[in-house]
């Protein structure tokens, strides 16, 4: 523990965001929360009380891996105490002028308890030095403006600098439109960062979490040494939606799921929230420099 | 700021009415009464009125332009601005994607890679090649005609007209995200120059996909944006009739992206479009490529791939003496 005030004071918050996201539902277009208490599951319809969620880590019994936030997520990731933000000061700007933008982030930021979609820390996973992003599907459907894409380059270059592995988390509804091409763009600028990263030699693992679809899925997320994915998690480029109204028809069941992907090719490993912090300190050893 | 032209008529009426008279124009053919005379004149003079009108478009207008069916494609371009075109075919893991067009050619004595972006002339064609939108092994066949042009040193020319990668049940399984990362990753780090032509659509991760480039030519009515104004209206306003307004706000134009420093410069494009003289296009089009291939002709690999990797990490830092744009 830091006897640095200061950092106490951020570890604090940091923990009570965690909290506060591990203590509530989240809501997702396929999510009914029915009160404030209780969700309905969407995958069984088995309604689930708070306690019954944050006891299981969000995953309903039979499979469904429910949406978190970030500070939760990356609790649950990481060596207690050793978290670190890194991106924070990084903050989304209003490129276009875009009518209504700023109202609607302010919106955002105070329903999320975020600053932006994604979360970016160094720390230590089962001791080893990490550096990890996790996005946030509850600001702005984790969606990729300039400040995403930046936290997200500025993580991937730390891990360069630090020679240490990297970690992402990602879900995301693709880029965020609001930015226009500065979205677009990030795309690029990720993917070029995550391509040095690579020709260094360091360890990046990918976790799919539902859903990572659009831009993210055309960048960084498909560019991972490892990619693992949370059960069910929607994963594609194109939305299950815009494919069915191009083709005209209904898509199979279990079109872009994380089964689907690990089928054709594109996922290492399915792996349920509750064995995820296993399954990296194991890569982590595999790839640790003797 | 906000523009005054409510009443000024859409390049679409305007081209309807140019057709018109041009129909009426050849009906006419070789006047042989006086009358006839005269009435050619005035068609004529109509017309030129006509074409002045279409100056000043607005977004939405040259959204339209953008994607007229008569523009030139890139089998015109390679046509007219290079020789000796052999074209490649095939991602040697799948399959041939007609609708990525590529192959090796003389651009003033000098070989270069070109690739892309195929829209079809008619039925047919559009059916064979998605009506322009990329398949993952579309992608993954530019992406070695890339490579091959790292490995003979050849400097490579895009030309971007797309609406975007195709979104079917195929590409998807066959991995559309990962085609399109991974062009980007090794596109930002390929030691020879890269030069993209926006020519017409560029929409999205699929034109961006061929995009990564040192040097970011457009024509003046192209455009590029995150998404089409109809799936940008529908998505955030569930109203795709709303997409002249989405043309505005997305600054999707040549214009607007040179001012967002995405575009580095603007072809000139002859008044109502380039279809009305594709050779004025081609002439100016040629004059640029050629600038800019021997503006960046006498750097190194090494200095090509990273001042295209600066160009694209500046896109979304925040200048501090700006910030203050949004309150937090």
């Amino acid at each position: 523990m830091s006897s640095n005030p200061f950092q106490k004071r951020r570890e604090e918050i940091f923990n009570l965001k965690a909290l506060r996201e591990r203590r509530s539902i989240t809501t997702m277009p396929d999510a009914i929360p029915i009160q404030q208490k209780t969700t309905i599951c969407p995958k069984c319809h088995h309604a689930l009380t708070l306690d019954e969620l944050e006891e299981n880590l969000h995953v309903c019994r039979c499979g469904y891996h429910f949406p978190i936030g970030s500070h939760y997520r990356l609790q649950l990731t990481m060596d207690p105490g050793t978290i670190r933000e890194i991106g924070k000061s990084v903050k989304p700007f209003d490129w276009l002028h875009f009518p209504g933008y700023p109202e609607k982030l302010k919106a955002q930021r105070k329903k999320s308890g975020s600053t932006e979609g994604v979360s970016t820390v160094r720390g230590k996973i089962g001791g080893y030095s990490v550096v990890v992003a996790a996005m946030d599907t509850r600001f702005f459907m984790g969606s990729m403006g300039s400040a995403v894409g930046e936290r997200i380059t500025q993580a991937i270059e730390l891990a360069e600098r630090k020679k240490w592995p990297l970690i992402i988390f990602c879900a995301s509804g693709g880029a965020r439109m609001q930015e226009g091409i500065i979205s677009l763009m990030q795309m690029a600028k990720t993917s070029a960062a995550m391509e040095r990263l690579s020709r260094k030699g360091i360890l990046s693992v990918m976790v799919l979490t539902h859903p990572t679809t659009g831009g993210v899925t055309a960048s960084f997320a498909m560019l991972g040494d490892i990619t693992l994915a949370e059960p069910g998690a929607l994963i594609g480029f194109a939305g299950p939606r815009v494919i069915e109204q191009t083709i005209g028809e209904k898509l199979p069941e279990g079109f872009q799921r994380s089964e689907f992907q690990m089928e054709h090719g594109f996922v290492d490993q399915i792996v349920p929230r509750g064995d995820m912090r296993k399954t990296l300190i194991q890569l982590l050893r595999l790839h640790a420099r003797s | 700021m906000s523009d005054q032209t409510t009443s000024k008529p859409s390049v679409r009426d305007l081209e309807t009415r140019i057709n018109h008279l041009d129909k009426r124009i050849q009906d006419i053919g070789d006047p042989i009464t006086p009358a006839e005379v005269i009435q050619l004149r005035q068609f004529k003079r109509d017309r030129q009125e006509l074409l002045r009108l279409c100056g000043h478009p607005t977004p939405a207008d040259r959204v339209y332009l953008a994607r007229h069916a008569g523009r030139p494609s890139v089998v015109d371009y390679v046509d007219h601005l290079f020789t000796d075109f052999f074209e490649q075919r095939g991602d040697r893991l799948f399959r041939e994607d007609p609708s990525i067009y590529g192959g090796i050619a003389m651009f003033d004595e000098h070989p270069v890679t070109v690739i892309g972006t195929r829209k079809g002339k008619n039925l047919q064609e559009n059916l064979a090649c998605h009506f322009g939108m990329p398949c993952p092994e579309g992608y993954r066949k530019a992406r070695r005609l890339m490579r091959q042009a790292e490995k003979f040193k050849r400097p490579i020319i895009t030309f971007v007209d797309t609406a975007g990668a195709y979104p079917g049940q195929e590409a998807e399984e066959n991995g559309q995200g990962e085609a399109i990362a991974r062009n980007l990753a090794e596109m930002s780090h390929l030691r020879v120059p890269i030069i993209a032509v926006f020519t017409g659509e560029g929409g999205s991760g699929g034109a961006l996909a061929l995009g990564v480039a040192n040097r970011l030519i457009m024509l003046e009515n192209a455009i590029y944006s995150i998404l089409s104004p109809e799936g940008f209206a529908s998505i955030l306003w569930k109203d795709a009739s709303r997409s002249d307004e989405a043309c505005s706000v997305m600054k999707l134009t040549a214009q607007d992206l040179y001012h967002l420093k995405v575009a580095d410069e603007i072809v000139k494009e002859p008044l109502g479009g380039a279809h009305r003289d594709p050779d004025a296009v081609y002439h100016d089009l040629r004059r640029a490529i050629r600038e800019n291939l021997r503006a960046l002709s006498h750097l190194s690999g090494t200095e090509l791939a990273n001042r295209r990797m600066a160009k694209f990490r500046a896109y979304g830092v925040v200048d501090p003496k700006n910030s203050k744009n949004i309150e937090s």
